[in-house]
C-alpha cells in the first residue's frame, strides 16, 4: 500500500461522507415507512414519527396478516411468480442456445427477426385486442404467457453461452453427444450465474408487474399484489374501499397502508442482496453489443 | 467421354447433397425443435399484434377482423389528424418529451458521478455495502415507490414536511402542485435508477489499464486530474452507447411511474402517451385513435434511436445498431 498524502486522505473522507449521504437517501423512505407501520395511529396523527416508531405496536401487521384478500393476493402472486419464472427461464434458454451454433442455417435471419421486436413493438392496444381475440383476457394465463420471453434477457443469456469455450461443445459432439445433451450436461451446469441473474430479473418483473394486470385482468381474485396495493394506496375513502376490496373492518388507516407496502417489499429485499455477485455479471453482459 | 461423367457427377452431387442434408438434419434437427417454441411465441405475441396496427388506419368494428374493417377517412389518416387536433394528446406528447428530457438531464449524469465516487472509495467492504444499498430502489415497483413517496412527501404529515415545518418553513406540496410534482417525479427517477445504472460504468472502469493511472501518478496527477484525464476518457464509449439508448427512448418511457405518481391535481403535467393510451383506449374504447397514437410513438422512437446512432457514428463512436 502506498503512503497517502494528507490531501488524499482528506479526499478519501469527503468521498466516504458522500457515500454515507447516498446510503442515507436510499434508505430514508424505507426506514420512514417502517417506523410509521410500527407506530400507533395517534402518534402518526400528531406528526411525531420520523425515523423511529412511536408507540411501538404490531397491530397493523397482525391486521394485514389476518386479511384474507391480502394474504391470498401474496400467495397468488408467489404462485404466478414461480410459474412465470420457470416458463421464462425455459423459453429464454431454448431461444438463446440454438443461436450460438454456427451450424444453424438462417441464424442471421432468425437473429434479426428476434432483435427487431426489441426496437419496434406494436403497442398497447394491438396487444390488448390480440389477447381479447385469443380470449385470454381476465384469465390467469394472461399474467404468465404474453411477456414470458424478454429479448434483452435472451441476449444476456446468449452472451454468457458465447463465453463458454466452443471446444467443450465440439469435443462433446465428437463423442457423439447431440445439441440437447450438450446443453443439459455442459452448458446448463456452467451457467449458474446467468440463470440466477435471469431468475431474479424475471421473478422481480412478475412480482412488481402492474401494467399488464391493470389492463388485462379484471377478476378480483386474480389480482396480483401490486394491483391490490395500488388500490389500497389510492383509497380516497377508506371505508368505501375497505368494503369494495373485502377488508372486513373499515378501520383501514395509514399504518395499515404502510404495513401492506412493507409486506410486499420484504420478499424482494430478502432475496436480492444474496444474488448481487451474479446479477452484476448479468447486467454487464446485457451491455455487450450483439 | 466427358458428357456422361458430368451427368454422373451432377447426379452424384445431387444425391450427395441430399445425403449431406440428411446427415446434417440427423445431427442438428434438435436445434430447430428447440427454436420452434420461441419463434412461435414471437410470431403470436410480437408479430401478429403488428397486423393489428392497421386498425390505426381503419374504422374499428368489434365484429370484424382488422383485415376486413373499412378504411378510415382521409385515405386512412383520419385518426392521426384527429389525434393532433385533440388537446389531451398534444398535452400528453408535450409531457412525454418534457419528463423524458428532464430525466435525461438529471438522471443520466447521476450514475456516472456515483460510479466515479464508488471507484474512489478506499474501503472495499464499505464500497460493497454502499453498492448493495444503492441497488435496492431498482428492485422496488413504482407502486411501492409511490406508496413510499406519498408517506414521505405528504403535505403536512410527511417526514420531509414535518422537518421543514420544525425548521420554520412552509410545507411544500411535493405531489400536489404541477411544478413541484415534476421535480419530485424526476428526483424519484434518479433515486430509483442511479445505483443500478452504476453497474455498467463500474464494469467499464474495472477494464481500464492500471498502467494509465501509474503513468498519471508519475506525472504528478491528482485525484481529480486522474478522473478527468484517465477515467472519463476511458469510459467515453460506454457513456455514448448509453446516451444513444437514452435519446432513443425520449418518446418512450414506462407506464407505471407517471400513472402511479400522478393524481387529478397534477394531470396537466403527469398525463403522458402511455397513460393517454390507457385511458382513451382501454377505458374509453377509442381503439383506432389510440392505436394510431401508439404507432406514432413507436415510429418516432425508432427514428430517434437511429438518429442518435447516426450522430454517434458520425462522431467516430461505435454506435449500437
Amino acid at each position: 500500500m502506498r503512503i497517502r498524502s494528507r490531501t488524499q486522505r482528506i479526499g478519501d473522507w469527503v468521498i466516504v461522507l458522500l457515500c454515507v449521504f447516498v446510503i442515507f437517501i436510499c434508505l430514508l423512505p424505507m426506514v420512514n415507512i417502517l417506523a410509521r407501520s410500527l407506530s400507533s395511529p395517534e402518534a402518526l396523527m400528531r406528526n411525531e414519527v420520523l425515523l423511529w416508531p412511536k408507540g411501538l405496536n404490531f397491530d397493523a401487521y397482525q391486521y394485514v396478516l389476518k386479511d384474507k384478500t391480502y394474504t391470498w393476493s401474496m400467495t397468488w402472486t408467489a404462485i404466478l411468480t414461480a410459474i412465470g419464472m420457470t416458463l421464462s427461464l425455459v423459453m429464454t434458454t431454448i431461444c438463446a442456445y440454438p443461436l450460438i451454433y454456427p451450424q444453424l442455417k438462417g441464424r442471421r435471419i432468425i437473429n434479426t427477426f428476434i432483435i427487431f421486436t426489441m426496437y419496434f413493438n406494436a403497442g398497447t392496444i394491438p396487444m390488448y385486442l390480440l389477447l381479447k381475440d385469443l380470449t385470454m383476457l381476465n384469465k390467469p394465463i394472461v399474467l404468465i404467457v404474453p411477456y414470458c420471453l424478454s429479448v434483452f434477457n435472451m441476449i444476456i443469456m446468449k452472451s454468457f453461452f458465447y463465453s463458454i469455450p466452443d471446444s467443450l461443445r465440439e469435443s462433446a459432439q465428437i463423442d457423439g453427444a447431440g445439441p440437447v445433451l450438450v446443453l443439459v450436461r455442459i452448458y446448463l451446469p456452467l451457467s449458474t450465474p446467468v440463470i440466477a441473474t435471469l431468475a431474479l430479473f424475471y421473478a422481480v418483473g412478475r412480482w412488481n408487474g402492474f401494467q399488464d394486470a391493470l389492463m388485462f385482468m379484471n377478476v378480483r381474485k386474480y389480482y396480483p399484489i401490486q394491483l391490490l396495493l395500488y388500490n389500497l394506496i389510492n383509497a380516497i375513502s377508506s371505508i368505501e374501499v375497505a368494503i369494495q376490496e373485502g377488508f372486513s373492518t373499515p378501520g383501514l388507516n395509514e399504518t395499515i397502508k404502510t404495513a401492506s407496502v412493507m409486506f410486499a417489499t420484504v420478499p424482494i429485499l430478502l432475496v436480492y442482496p444474496f444474488l448481487q455477485r451474479y446479477f452484476i455479471t448479468g447486467a454487464t453482459l446485457g451491455a455487450i453489443k450483439e | 467421354m466427358r458428357r456422361p461423367t458430368t451427368a454422373l457427377q451432377a447426379r452424384d452431387t445431387g444425391s450427395d447433397r441430399r445425403k449431406r442434408f440428411k446427415l446434417y438434419m440427423h445431427k442438428y434437427w434438435t436445434l430447430y425443435a428447440l427454436l420452434a417454441l420461441p419463434i412461435t411465441y414471437f410470431i403470436i405475441f410480437k408479430y401478429i399484434p403488428m397486423t393489428y396496427i392497421q386498425i390505426a388506419f381503419k374504422r374499428y368494428s368489434i365484429i370484424q377482423s382488422p383485415w376486413k374493417m373499412p378504411l378510415a377517412n382521409n385515405h386512412g389518416w383520419q385518426y392521426f389528424i384527429q389525434a393532433f387536433r385533440t388537446p389531451d394528446f398534444l398535452r400528453a406528447l408535450r409531457n412525454t418529451f418534457m419528463l423524458n428530457f428532464l430525466d435525461l438531464v438529471m438522471g443520466f449524469p447521476a450514475p456516472i458521478i456515483l460510479a466515479l465516487l464508488l471507484n474512489e472509495l478506499p474501503f472495499k467492504g464499505f464500497k460493497r455495502v454502499t453498492q448493495t444499498v444503492a441497488y435496492m430502489p431498482h428492485f422496488l415497483s413504482w407502486i411501492i415507490i409511490s406508496g413510499l413517496a406519498r408517506q414521505l412527501f405528504a403535505p403536512t404529515s410527511g417526514l420531509v414536511n414535518i422537518v421543514i415545518q420544525r425548521l420554520g418553513g412552509n410545507p411544500i406540496p411535493f405531489l400536489n402542485k404541477p411544478v413541484h410534482w415534476v421535480a419530485t417525479y424526476v428526483l424519484l427517477g434518479v433515486w430509483q435508477s442511479m445505483g443500478w445504472n452504476t453497474i455498467i460504468y463500474l464494469a467499464a472502469i474495472t477494464a481500464i489499464n492500471p498502467e494509465l493511472y501509474e503513468a498519471a501518478d508519475i506525472d504528478g496527477a491528482g485525484r481529480l486530474q486522474k478522473i478527468w484525464y484517465v477515467t472519463l476518457p476511458s469510459i467515453k464509449g460506454t457513456i455514448i452507447v448509453l446516451l444513444i439508448l437514452a435519446l432513443g427512448n425520449i418518446l418512450g418511457g414506462g407506464f407505471d411511474r407517471p400513472y402511479t405518481l400522478g393524481n387529478p391535481l397534477v394531470r396537466n403535467v403527469s398525463e403522458v402517451i402511455p397513460t393517454f393510451v390507457y385511458s382513451w383506449g382501454i377505458k374509453g374504447l377509442q381503439f383506432s385513435l389510440t392505436t394510431a397514437v401508439g404507432l406514432f410513438q413507436s415510429v418516432v422512437g425508432v427514428f430517434f434511436l437511429l438518429g442518435a446512432d447516426f450522430l454517434a457514428k458520425r462522431a467516430g463512436e461505435r454506435g449500437i445498431v
